[in-house]
């Protein structure tokens, strides 16, 4: 830690600093929120084209119909830069793998505990998954819950063991987007446009992107948190 | 002011205080904070106005709209978070240096 | 018509490359490599299918069409940007696939590069395909954070210092743009552009969006005085990265708000082509005399970008209510500039990379009779300083001179005598580096170990310094190029 010998002249340049920016900033809030105010209610068009394609996108929840059919491409690039994130940060931390046999013992309570709660967190991910193509759910809310049993069994002393850390991790951090991949190109086939999802089939087809998005998503969160961790830090 | 409205302000509110607490925070992890609070501030304008149709019809292409920015701001915050952690281990600090001063050795 | 395939195609392979670059590590940079040049075939014949039967063209991913459905654009404009990214990335990926077999550089290091670049270049050519406003806002996302993931990549202290700053500052400028896109979205119920250029009327929530889009992507361009996280960035990232920072990612965003401003805040706007053009001129002024002042030969490239970033910028005054013929000629002014300054930029870093590892260190003063050890390097560095100083024949120079010719023929002399001093103090800096370079190091150093550059990264930046050269001698095919679908008359379209 450092010791700050904070003079005069960098006091004053300090507050200079905060009064400009407080007066900039409630510039900005005051001249949004005026134009946010005096918004008229728009028409309700687009609305309409959702729920008329609705039948046609394989789903019966305007929100994955959207996220997985109508805007497909950018969930694909956005699962992109969820992958690159992770590159990003493994090309900055080695990933903290464990080659010998000592762990850390939880304790009983938080272990049982683990035990216990790892199955119904799988299986309240499969229920969001499934749940995702006609209610609030899908790959990515199931996704955030196998990262979050990622995270605590990571916490309760678990570690990944190194032979599952070569091509086979990294198999499935990918397998979401190289499966969104092949689908998207299918289209290609039935010479229609990339992302076509023939209607009769979009509903397997959503389903089937969304089991490896979840897989991947899942995985590729927790790693973060691995990648993370202060000891992973030479 | 409907409800929407409301929530399309609070939304505002947290994106000005967010923008503030970038601007003035030294600490770059509260840097990133305020980065989040943003994000959240646009997320509630994109998501709360959703509903500012005619006979309130909620809107479903915001919230897909929400889901794909809340991804990206993890992973952003993700690649942050890890590159200071690089920083702290490397030199021991958690604050920006001036421009000028960094290249100094 | 199978242009619009092609297009998607451009998005595609660099994104598979990538995903495979991260499965198989240890061939990351065939993958990368290979990858590359089926991109660079792909873009050959979506130029020929382009300029055989010119025209604009939409492709519908999944066939449902806007506004349901996400929809992309392709237009001379949009050809002209994507060959700027193909050409510089294909250099650049020549040059990387050397570079990173270097010793210091270790296998992980080349394979966490190859796939970010491919992310990055996937990203790239998303943006300037898409015709959708929250689609660009995830590819601005795509190439700001793989942009940042790079620069961290070279591990030093500064260049992680650098990064995080640069991420803090990318992720500002896609807020603002992201609730800009919010407002727009919410006022006209669409985010596909030529819809919304239909729809587009003066109210509030419009001009706030209009702010809010400007100032993000100014922010990202680094036009001044938001300039200050692209020096050091840029300084201090590898050499191949700094080459893709500088010729392609802060043109992406500039291309955006170009192409924004064309089709959508033209009619609403009221000050914003004369203050942009104010900061275009003085970032020429202020990024030259910082450039003179550099003593480390990178930083004085990436000084020298931002005053290079300026004269893109004085398009928006030079352009702003002119006849259908000086507009054109404005704007074909910029993006040529543009054209030439991407490859030039990149063959001026490549060749800063090569005497770096040279000679260990790139402090200008210390330069030991680098044009007699390393003469295809300094031939690099020096043509495209010809380039970057807008001597004929190069690309800066055509570029430089339809501005100017605008400029003139407008009777607006101040921006015509910035534009010529703007090339004289760029005459300065690469002056400066070239002396040294010709001569005995000035200041008493240790006698430092060099080490010898593979042909392969010399003769990269040699050819795309030469190719930002010829660009000045045969310019008119080019120039056809960016006018196919009329990108710069969209308001009168038949005119």
């Amino acid at each position: 830690m450092q010791i700050k010998n904070v003079t005069r002249s960098e006091k004053l340049h300090k507050l200079a600093l905060t009064i400009f920016s407080a007066i900039l900033v409630i510039c900005v809030a005051i001249g949004l929120m005026i134009s946010v105010s005096f918004l008229p209610v728009r028409d309700a068009e687009l609305i309409e084209i959702v729920s008329t394609q609705l039948p046609a996108s394989g789903v019966s929840h305007p929100v994955t119909a959207v996220l997985l059919n109508f805007r497909g491409y950018d969930t694909l690039l956005e699962m992109a830069v969820l992958l690159l994130a992770l590159i990003g940060t493994w090309s900055l931390a080695p990933l903290d793998v464990q080659a010998d046999d000592t762990r850390h013992s939880p304790g009983e309570m938080l272990d049982s505990l683990t035990r216990l709660l790892t199955p119904i967190i799988v299986l309240v991910a499969g229920y969001l998954l499934w749940a995702g193509a006609h209610a609030p759910g899908g790959a990515f809310q199931a996704g955030a819950l196998l990262a979050s049993l990622g995270v605590m069994i990571q916490l309760t002393g678990w570690k990944l063991p190194i032979e599952l850390t070569g091509i086979y991790l990294r198999f499935i951090h990918v397998c979401g987007l190289v499966v969104f991949l092949l689908v998207a190109a299918s289209g290609w086939f039935n010479s229609a446009p990339f992302f076509s999802l023939p209607p009769d089939l979009a509903g397997i087809l959503i389903l089937l992107i969304e089991t490896f998005a979840m897989l991947s998503i899942g995985l590729t969160l927790a790693t973060l948190f691995l990648l993370g961790r202060p000891h992973s830090t030479p | 002011m409907t409800i929407a409205i409301l929530y399309a302000s609070t939304g505002i509110g947290l994106f000005s205080l967010g923008l503030y607490a970038l601007i003035v925070l030294t600490h770059l992890l509260r840097k990133l904070l305020a980065i989040n609070v943003m994000s959240c501030g646009v997320f509630l304008v994109l998501a709360g106005l959703a509903a500012h149709t005619p006979n309130a019809i909620v809107d479903p292409i915001p919230h897909a709209m929400v889901i794909t920015g809340i991804v990206v701001a993890i992973a952003a915050t993700a690649l942050g978070l890890s590159i200071l952690l690089r920083i702290h281990a490397l030199t021991g600090r958690v604050h920006l240096p001036g421009v000028d001063e960094q290249f100094d050795d | 018509m199978i242009t619009p395939d092609l297009g998607i195609t451009l998005v595609v392979l660099p994104l598979t490359g990538a995903l495979l670059a991260f499965l198989i590590r240890k061939h990351a940079h065939w993958i990368g490599l290979g990858t590359a040049l089926a991109v660079s075939l792909i873009l050959a014949s979506l130029l020929t299918d382009l300029v055989t039967s010119p025209g604009d063209y939409y492709y519908t991913l999944g066939g449902w069409g806007a506004p349901l459905g996400i929809e992309l654009h392709l237009d001379g404009l949009s050809a002209f940007m994507l060959m700027a990214s193909v050409v510089t990335g294909l250099g650049v990926s020549l040059y990387a696939f050397s570079y990173f077999r270097i010793p210091p550089q270790d296998n992980g290091k080349s394979a966490a590069f190859w796939s970010l670049w491919l992310f990055l270049w996937a990203g790239l050519n998303a943006l300037f395909l898409s015709a959708d406003l929250f689609n660009l806002y995830v590819t601005l996302e795509l190439i700001g954070l793989s942009a940042v993931a790079l620069t961290a990549l070279a591990g030093s202290r500064d260049a992680l210092i650098s990064a995080i700053r640069y991420l803090l500052t990318s992720l500002l400028g896609s807020l603002c743009y992201l609730l800009g896109i919010a407002l727009l979205y919410h006022t006209y119920a669409t985010v596909d552009l030529t819809l919304l250029s239909g729809r587009i009327t003066a109210q509030p929530s419009t001009q706030a969006a209009l702010a809010l889009i400007t100032a993000g992507l100014l922010l990202k361009s680094a036009l001044f005085p938001l300039h200050f996280w692209l020096p050091p960035a840029h300084g201090s990232a590898a050499a191949p990265v700094s080459a893709l920072l500088s010729a392609l990612v802060v043109k992406a965003s500039f291309y955006l708000l170009a192409r924004l401003w064309l089709e959508l805040f033209h009619p609403i706007h009221n000050l914003m082509p004369d203050l942009l053009g104010w900061f275009g001129a003085a970032a020429i002024i202020w990024g030259s005399l910082l450039a003179l002042r550099q003593i480390r030969l990178k930083l004085l490239i990436a000084y020298s970008t931002v005053a290079q970033l300026g004269y893109f910028f004085l398009v928006f005054p030079l352009a702003d209510n002119q006849s259908d013929e000086m507009l054109v000629g404005a704007w074909q002014g910029a993006f040529y500039m543009l054209l030439a300054h991407a490859f030039a930029k990149s063959a001026m870093f490549l060749a800063a990379g090569n005497i770096q590892l040279f000679s260990g260190h790139d402090r200008i003063l210390e330069f030991d009779h680098i044009a007699q050890r390393l003469p295809l390097t300094l031939a690099a560095f020096s043509l495209a300083g010809v380039s970057i100083m807008g001597l004929p024949p190069s690309g800066g120079f055509t570029g430089k001179w339809l501005l100017l010719e605008a400029a003139i023929a407008q009777e607006r002399w101040g921006y015509a005598i910035i534009i010529l001093m703007g090339g004289l103090l760029a005459a300065g800096y690469v002056f400066k580096v070239i002396g040294h370079a010709f001569t005995q190091a000035q200041t008493e150093s240790f006698i430092s170990e060099t080490r010898t550059i593979p042909a392969m990264m010399q003769w990269v930046a040699l050819a795309l310094a030469l190719v930002s050269i010829l660009l000045g001698c045969y310019p008119a095919p080019l120039l056809e190029l960016l006018t196919i679908g009329n990108p710069f008359n969209f308001f009168h379209p038949g005119s």
